[in-house]
């Protein structure tokens, strides 16, 4: 099991040494043409969780390969693109421009800018005509039916899945007025585990596709969890920003996690979570 | 003038009140103390995300931060108990510049916080001005022995006098005010923070015309550079 970043948590620029600890750096989302971002205030502390409407904050397409992946790639870490962008197009010409990386990930589920207008398998049916790189779809767990969504953009050409990512939000502050200045924003941390566990299961019976497992994880037992319900690899987020040691610490908890579950590997945790035995344990 | 790596335990070794405000010292164990205005993310117990601070005092051992219990976070640091433990990230982001001839500190409010320290490390006891909006929070003034103290609705702006260094931390009105007076001050600015080390993206302030991350590019700032609108509640 691999640990990486959720796209949008961690700048390896600012902190290489965090990035480091990681098996690969997921990056921002980039767009066709640069985003300032929202204004703040950006970042509300909710119970067991935060919001964030960071909006997409990127240099654009051109500065981001001229600037931003030459100094990434001087890191020495695998790399992982995230793509965004309006419409299928957008997306496209961003991936046919993206080389010497791992993979690209496809944000199709940002909750703090204007949707894109084409469907998810439109945009990962475009891409996939653009590049070779192996193509992970970014879903939400919003989707009445994320399953039939994962179905879709498998059946479009993508070659893992990346779950889940936040969920709309709003917070409220004691005069009663939305603390962040979007009004709303995405909800990420421990709230969003039970969700996101819910979508990889799902996801990962619909597809049998590799899914990287996010949505508050905290500790090796949440990866284990993670893997338990058909995660190749998880994403850390919200967790790296009151630990930036979160992914070592989590790789070495996840061994301790293992041997007390009775299992030689992450992977293996996925056959416990469907025997019988543990499935008569569940309340219903 | 980032710290790098995780945030190291370190357990509280006194928790004084000063009028509204907590003096919170912590066993100082291997971290740097910093330049003043730097900052350290504090684990607030019982909360997802740490809290910044600016250091106040470096007493040898401990470092000790002011701490304005305005939210759920802030009011768990100042019910801490001496022996409890808490996680501390940092020194962080940008400090004071030093090499300055005739400094003035200028704080308002909980932004006193940095200046002890900063009045320490400058040495030669430079006058300090403070404004405080009642007699209570004016208490913490003792942190700061010898300032002139004016209390709301007298502004500190009118304490400052032409031909100085201006070095402020406090509420934006009166950054905004001190800028004015003084183009080349330099500002400590606070905004929003999940991580203080430039992966959360939610401190941005206006830097120089665009939305910059405050923990990278501060928290202290050449006033020229400037215009935030964040709002703070911890």
């Amino acid at each position: 099991m691999r640990i990486l970043n959720a796209s949008g948590c961690l700048d390896a620029l600012a902190a290489p040494e965090v990035a480091g600890q990681l098996d690969a750096f997921v990056t921002k989302t980039v767009t066709p043409l640069p985003r300032e971002g929202n204004a703040p205030p950006r970042i509300a502390e909710t119970a067991h969780g935060m919001l964030n409407a960071i909006g997409l904050a990127n240099p654009g397409r051109e500065r981001f390969l001229a600037e931003h992946l030459p100094r990434l790639r001087e890191l020495g870490i695998s790399l992982w693109v995230s793509v965004g962008g309006f419409s299928a197009d957008d997306y496209a010409e961003t991936c046919a421009a993206l080389e010497g990386i791992e993979a690209v990930e496809l944000n199709l589920s940002c909750p703090n800018v204007d949707e894109a207008a084409d469907s998810a398998a439109e945009i990962v049916s475009a891409c996939r005509s653009a590049t070779a790189l192996p193509l992970y779809a970014k879903l939400s767990a919003a989707h009445p039916d994320v399953a039939e969504v994962a179905r879709a953009v498998a059946a479009a050409g993508a070659d893992g899945l990346s779950l889940i990512n936040t969920l709309r939000a709003t917070a409220l502050d004691r005069n009663l007025r939305p603390v962040l200045a979007r009004g709303s924003g995405g909800l990420s941390g421990p709230a969003l585990k039970p969700v996101a566990l819910h979508a990889v299961s799902v996801c990962h019976e619909a597809t049998g596709l590799p899914i990287v497992g996010m949505g508050g994880i905290e500790t090796g037992r949440d990866a284990l969890e993670f893997a338990a319900c058909g995660a190749c690899d998880v994403a850390l987020g919200t967790v790296l920003f009151a630990d930036p040691g979160a992914a070592s610490r989590v790789r070495s908890e996840l061994a301790v996690a293992c041997a007390e579950a009775g299992v030689a590997k992450p992977d293996d945790g996925r056959s416990l979570s469907k025997s019988p035995e543990t499935e008569e344990k569940v309340p219903a | 003038m980032q710290s790098s790596g995780s945030p190291s335990r370190h357990s509280v070794t006194g928790s004084e009140r000063i009028g509204p405000y907590t003096l919170l010292r912590l066993e100082r164990g291997g971290l740097d103390p910093g330049a003043p205005g730097q900052f350290f993310m504090l684990e607030a117990p019982g909360r997802l995300l740490p809290r910044p601070f600016s250091l106040c005092l470096a007493p040898a051992g401990e470092l000790a931060f002011l701490v304005d219990p305005i939210g759920p976070g802030t009011e768990a640091l100042c019910a801490l108990e001496p022996g409890e433990e808490i996680r501390v990230l940092g020194p962080l982001g940008h400090g004071y510049r030093l090499d300055v001839e005739r400094p003035l500190l200028v704080g308002g409010g909980i932004g006193i916080a940095p200046l002890p320290y900063l009045a320490q490390q400058l040495g030669g006891s430079p006058p300090v001005v403070l404004g405080f909006r009642s007699e209570e929070h004016a208490e913490a003034a003792a942190l700061l022995p010898g300032a002139e103290v004016v209390i709301d609705p007298t502004l500190v702006t009118e304490l400052i006098e032409p031909g100085f260094d201006v070095l402020a931390c406090g509420p934006e009105p009166m950054l905004q005010a001190v800028a004015a007076l003084c183009p080349s001050a330099q500002l400590a600015w606070e905004a929003p923070m999940a991580c203080g080390y430039g992966a959360c993206y939610g401190c941005v302030v206006e830097i120089d015309g665009a939305l910059k991350r405050l923990c990278l590019e501060g928290p202290v700032i050449d006033a020229a550079r400037v215009r935030a609108h964040a709002e703070v509640a911890a």
